[in-house]
């Protein structure tokens, strides 16, 4: 119970800062080695050599986050922002070091007038460490991967 | 009086400037695509995207929904996605495999892999004495008036009369040649994913973006200041940042004046290609290695000319845009006078060794995939484009940067010297397009 508690705890907070766009914050959640994954297909098993819609490192991660910064980054100008809800957690793995988890997850986004939804499953391999948890892999499998995108990702889901 | 009604086009186009009820108009929309995406030969998808018999794609073309399918022969045919009975579409799904044959889901009809009818249920007791029956054209799904492939790459046509595919893509052939060329095995095969993305803009601004060479260092600052950023700190730590960071950091390292020294070459068909670009021809462990793959198939001088082809950009009017050197292609599918869809492919050159396969995916991970760290930027200006187009703040759109200064000859048109940020692939493309929406072919 108490590690299932930890587990949604850490979950909801790796939500709340992608919502609150604290990007250096939300980067610091992942080990040295982690990785941000979200497959254009369930099928997939690994980032290597395949087609992914991101495959990012902690350096890619830095990009995309340089980029959202940056004051001419125009696509960053109008509102927008997200809401994220986290739910359906469970446990699938857990050993001494680590702990794998399944969860569900919908975001909302608004970007001017407009509202889009993006809805899947998070599975997270989560590094114990004296910190706290940390990401070894969030891997992102969004219900609608495959349908046409109506202007693109800019941040992570 | 229908040939009254038509507005004048090429009042719309002067060699300098357009009118912008050319991006905004649904009468001209209308008009663009009888006369251009469902007339002239448009970018279906590639062979072996449909390996097996039975399998097919659905593909856009122009308004009409189609089928890329395979024969059983292993002749790839495109047909227009509908029953001719009541009209049913025949294929609901993207793509798959539809068995021996096609059935419609409503009445149970089928056909074969051309076309052809194959069978209606009870068709002796049911259709004995009517028009209908198996000798009737009209009982056979229709097929695109004409199709063609070129090393894998197959287009059709929706209309009987025109040139030959290859007399079409006449120069931009190199898009296909410089891809299949870089394989040892000479040919190209699918990665078998799409990235589909759509802006809210006329699909002409997306073509006329690709070519611009003065909009990187404006649009994709902040990509290139970012990744720059990382890339010296990359370097610092291991000595070496991988590739992708350099095509990113040059967004913001080449700075605007050095966009000039890429050169655009523009043809009368609307097709322009983009030389003169930066090292796509590194000296690393991989490369070296698949150099020497290259001069055991085709030996030392041929690998020399097949890597010393120095284009970026290959831009087939009316909606294919070709990244030879990085195996990529975008196929642009109109869906409305502001709502345009890109659909986003890689593919893997046969028998060149796995780096060199990964070094093009991250760039189209990278670049091109709906989480794309660059072309944000582009869609936000295309949006912004099409808003204000669709304002009464003005009446023309200028191309008019280096104009009067381009070198013509036998029809083709390049940019100055000096001048590749030249609008000469803007004023080109419009040009063919009022001649596409007038009378002339």
């Amino acid at each position: 119970m108490k590690t299932q508690h930890e587990v949604e705890q850490f979950l909801y907070r790796q939500a709340e800062l992608l919502d609150s766009k604290q990007w250096q914050a939300w980067i610091d959640l992942f080990t040295d080695d982690g990785v941000y994954w979200m497959p254009p297909e369930p099928s997939h098993r690994t980032w290597e050599g395949m087609p992914a819609i991101f495959a990012e490192d902690k350096n890619l991660m830095r990009v995309r986050m340089g980029r959202v910064l940056h004051p001419d980054a125009w696509s960053q100008r109008p509102l927008w922002g997200t809401n994220h809800v986290v739910s359906n957690v469970v446990i699938v793995k857990s050993s001494t070091n680590e702990v794998q988890v399944r969860s569900r997850f919908h975001m909302m986004e608004l970007r001017r007038d407009d509202v889009r939804h993006y809805a899947g499953a998070y599975t997270h391999r989560l590094k114990k460490t004296r910190g706290g948890y940390r990401i070894k892999l969030q891997r992102v499998d969004m219900t609608n991967a495959q349908a046409a995108y109506d202007y693109v990702l800019q941040i992570w889901v | 009086m229908l040939q009254e009604r038509i507005p004048d086009f090429s009042k719309f186009v002067e060699p300098d400037r357009v009118r912008k009820e050319v991006y905004t108009d649904a009468g001209v929309f209308e008009r663009e695509m009888e006369r251009i995406h469902e007339t002239l030969w448009i970018y279906c998808g590639h062979e072996s995207q449909v390996p097996k018999a039975g399998d097919y794609y659905a593909v856009q073309l122009g308004r009409q929904p189609m089928l890329m399918v395979r024969g059983p022969e292993g002749k790839v045919h495109v047909l227009y996605n509908r029953c001719p009975h009541r009209g049913n579409m025949m294929c609901g799904d993207r793509h798959g495999n539809t068995g021996e044959f096609f059935r419609c889901s409503y009445h149970a009809w089928t056909f074969h892999h051309d076309g052809r009818l194959r069978n209606i249920p009870m068709m002796e007791s049911g259709y004995q004495g009517t028009r209908y029956g198996r000798d009737n054209p009209e009982c056979s799904m229709k097929r695109a008036a004409r199709v063609e492939s070129y090393r894998g790459f197959v287009f059709a046509s929706l209309a009987k009369d025109g040139p030959a595919l290859k007399e079409f893509l006449g120069a931009s052939l190199v898009a296909f040649d410089d891809m299949c060329d870089r394989a040892p095995e000479g040919e190209v095969e699918i990665v078998p994913n799409c990235f589909r993305v759509i802006q809210h803009s006329n699909w002409k601004i997306f073509l006329e973006n690709q070519l611009d060479a003065l909009h990187p260092s404006v649009t994709h600052q902040s990509t290139g200041r970012a990744a720059h950023e990382v890339e010296k700190m990359i370097e610092k730590k291991t000595g070496k940042a991988p590739l992708s960071y350099h095509m990113l950091s040059a967004f913001a390292t080449v700075t605007i004046d050095k966009w000039d020294n890429f050169q655009t070459i523009n043809h009368p068909q609307g097709h322009c290609i983009l030389t003169g670009y930066m090292g796509l021809r590194p000296k690393d462990p991989d490369t070296l290695k698949y150099e020497k793959t290259l001069i055991k198939a085709y030996g030392h001088k041929r690998m020399e000319e097949i890597l010393g082809v120095n284009i970026h950009h290959v831009l087939i009017y009316p909606g294919l845009s070709v990244q030879s050197p990085l195996q990529q292609l975008r196929a642009v599918r109109p869906l409305g006078v502001d709502r345009t869809l890109t659909e986003i492919w890689h593919f893997r050159l046969k028998g060149a060794p796995e780096a060199i396969y990964r070094r093009s995916l991250a760039y189209y991970n990278l670049v091109n995939s709906p989480a794309t760290v660059v072309n944000a930027d582009d869609l936000e200006n295309f949006w912004k484009c099409h808003q204000g187009l669709s304002s009464d703040g003005g009446d023309w759109v200028s191309f008019a940067r280096h104009f009067g200064r381009d070198i013509e000859k036998d029809g083709v048109v390049e940019s100055g010297p000096g001048m590749g940020t030249s609008e000469a692939p803007m004023r080109n493309q419009m040009k063919a397009w009022a001649r596409y929406m007038g009378n002339g072919k």
